[in-house]
């Protein structure tokens, strides 16, 4: 309350009253921005669906035992921390310019497939991570149980690890889709017109910046019904989880 | 023979004097109520010029210099921008020594608050809506928009603004030749909009995008260094009163704005302004008019 009394008692505010929070500019670019952010809405969709595939194999090979894996796992370590250091926008950058410009037959130019292959690239290193502690987390008891019941060790990661490993994972997963949510902006850069880079557009046309704004409030608002959504789902699982059992 | 001759050495007096800053020029008139005794500034006794990072030719030219500038170093004075802004200084009494050049990415001009430059330079296009939040110089230079694509595309045999609709066009963000795509050219597919003229560069060579929309100068600049496979299909003119122009920006309200104005008045009056366009814009020669 005292930061928003001092803000709005500073010399500087009406000014920046009118260039942050000018509500005909906001009502004016809503729509086109609105538009531009399903794009945002495909390409993290489309790129989430492939990373919880990806990044599930990814977290299995690391976690593979034995000495005849090494070369498998070394090379599931060393993507995950190529790809986890490297910043997103360079990775957007690089494949989105330098790929089409291979000009090898059948790669395509689209900046939206190399923006999502991209994201997925990245993401599939970080979601990777999250896996594996979810696998980790999972006491070896359990799947020297399965084993003991006959169930090889595929078997017994997939019906007895695994399920347990990702139910534990689920609040984490949200917060690596929340963050791809917003690095969807990052595709900006190679030309694709999504929601921040309309804003940007709408901001150089008369130099007002409520329409960042704009793009904030749609992000927004769709992350925060996604994190009511994950409370209620893990919320639920621990009651069935928890039935007839002491508190 | 004496006709041609003496327009030739007033032109060569010319070149001669904006090429080492317009020590010599004769036509300085102080300007009433514009002297740097009662200019306000942003650092006393200073002129404080803000520009993009890296200069691009043909605005600016002379090649590197002091840091932090790359490709071309604006206190050389060389190039468009860099000379008119000298002229500008001159006449309100600045001496070379006395500009100050500010780093000012676009952005940052046209952000609310207190601004670090005096004025800035940097091909800002005067609008009627941008007016509203910072006060236009008048023109320094009216600019065309013109579209560049590669030689052997079909983009390439286009003649007619109509003809451009099917193809897939760029622009690079903050230009008014996004605004020239949308409102006035209106493509089937929706252009892609790029953060930097590099960005967009590499967008039409990689044949992500089939046609560049620039201004005209930058076009040149653009086919004769940048893309070598590049084409000018052609400029597009403004429509009548309503001639795109660049202006050098201010804060909103800033007193300096009407001095520049006047000095760009006299420079205007006494050709020098003209003189300027033609030495730094010599290579931008036309090109065919799309309609």
């Amino acid at each position: 309350m005292a930061i928003v009394f001092g803000v709005t008692r500073a010399a500087g505010w009406p000014e920046v009253k009118a260039a942050f929070f000018d509500w005909g500019n906001y009502r004016e670019s809503f729509p086109a921005i609105s538009r531009a952010f399903l794009l945002n809405v495909k390409i993290f969709l489309i790129a989430e669906a492939f990373i919880l595939v990806f990044a599930l194999l990814l977290a299995v090979v690391r976690s593979l035992p034995g000495p005849v894996f090494f070369p498998l796992r070394a090379l599931a370590i060393a993507y995950a921390d190529f790809f986890r250091g490297v910043p997103t926008i360079l990775v957007i950058a690089v494949l989105g310019f330098g790929a089409p410009a291979l000009a090898v037959g059948g790669i395509p130019t689209s900046t939206t497939f190399w923006g999502i292959v991209s994201l997925v690239l990245i993401y599939t290193a970080y979601v990777s991570e999250v896996y594996r502690a979810g696998i980790d987390s999972v006491h070896p008891s359990q799947e020297a149980a399965a084993r003991s019941l006959g169930l090889t060790r595929g078997q017994a990661l997939a019906s007895v690890v695994l399920p347990q490993a990702v139910r534990r994972v689920i609040p984490p997963l949200l917060n690596d889709f929340i963050g791809l949510q917003k690095d969807t902006a990052l595709v900006g850069i190679l030309g694709s017109v999504e929601a921040f880079k309309q804003a940007q557009i709408e901001v150089s046309a008369d130099f007002n910046f409520t329409h960042y704004l704009v793009a904030a409030t749609l992000f927004v608002a769709i992350t925060i019904p996604l994190a009511r959504f994950t409370d209620w789902l893990v919320a639920r699982d621990r009651r069935r989880r928890q039935v007839g059992s002491l508190v | 023979m004496r006709k041609i001759l003496i327009p030739l050495a007033v032109l060569a007096a010319a070149v001669a004097a904006a090429a080492t800053g317009g020590r010599s020029e004769a036509s300085t008139a102080a300007l009433p109520g514009c002297t740097k005794a009662t200019l306000v500034t942003v650092s006393d006794g200073k002129l404080s010029i803000g520009t993009d990072n890296p200069a691009y030719p043909p605005w600016f030219a002379g090649g590197e210099g002091t840091k932090p500038w790359k490709i071309n170093d604006p206190n050389k004075g060389k190039g468009l921008e860099p000379a008119v802004a000298y002229a500008v200084a001159k006449r309100l009494g600045y001496a070379r020594g006395d500009v100050r050049w500010v780093y000012t990415p676009f952005n940052k001009a046209i952000a609310p608050g207190r601004k670090s430059f005096d004025f800035a330079i940097n091909q800002i296009s005067y609008t009627p809506d941008r007016a509203k939040v910072l006060t236009f110089s008048s023109s320094y230079y009216n600019v065309n928009q013109a579209i560049v694509g590669l030689r052997g595309k079909p983009i390439a045999s286009v003649r007619s603004k109509a003809g451009l609709r099917k193809f897939k066009l760029g622009a690079q963000l903050g230009t008014t030749s996004y605004q020239y795509i949308v409102k006035s050219i209106k493509p089937s597919q929706s252009p892609a909009v790029y953060d930097t003229n590099d960005a967009a560069v590499a967008g039409l060579k990689n044949g992500q995008i089939d046609g560049l929309v620039v201004d005209l100068p930058t076009a040149f600049y653009v086919t004769a260094v940048q893309v070598s496979n590049g084409k000018i299909i052609g400029q597009f003119t403004s429509a009548v009163g309503n001639q795109e122009r660049f202006g050098m920006v201010f804060q909103k309200g800033n007193a300096l704005a009407g001095c520049v104005d006047k000095a760009l008045a006299q420079m205007k009056r006494t050709g020098v302004l003209k003189r300027i366009q033609q030495i730094w814009l010599a290579k931008v020669t036309g090109a065919p008019v799309l309609k």
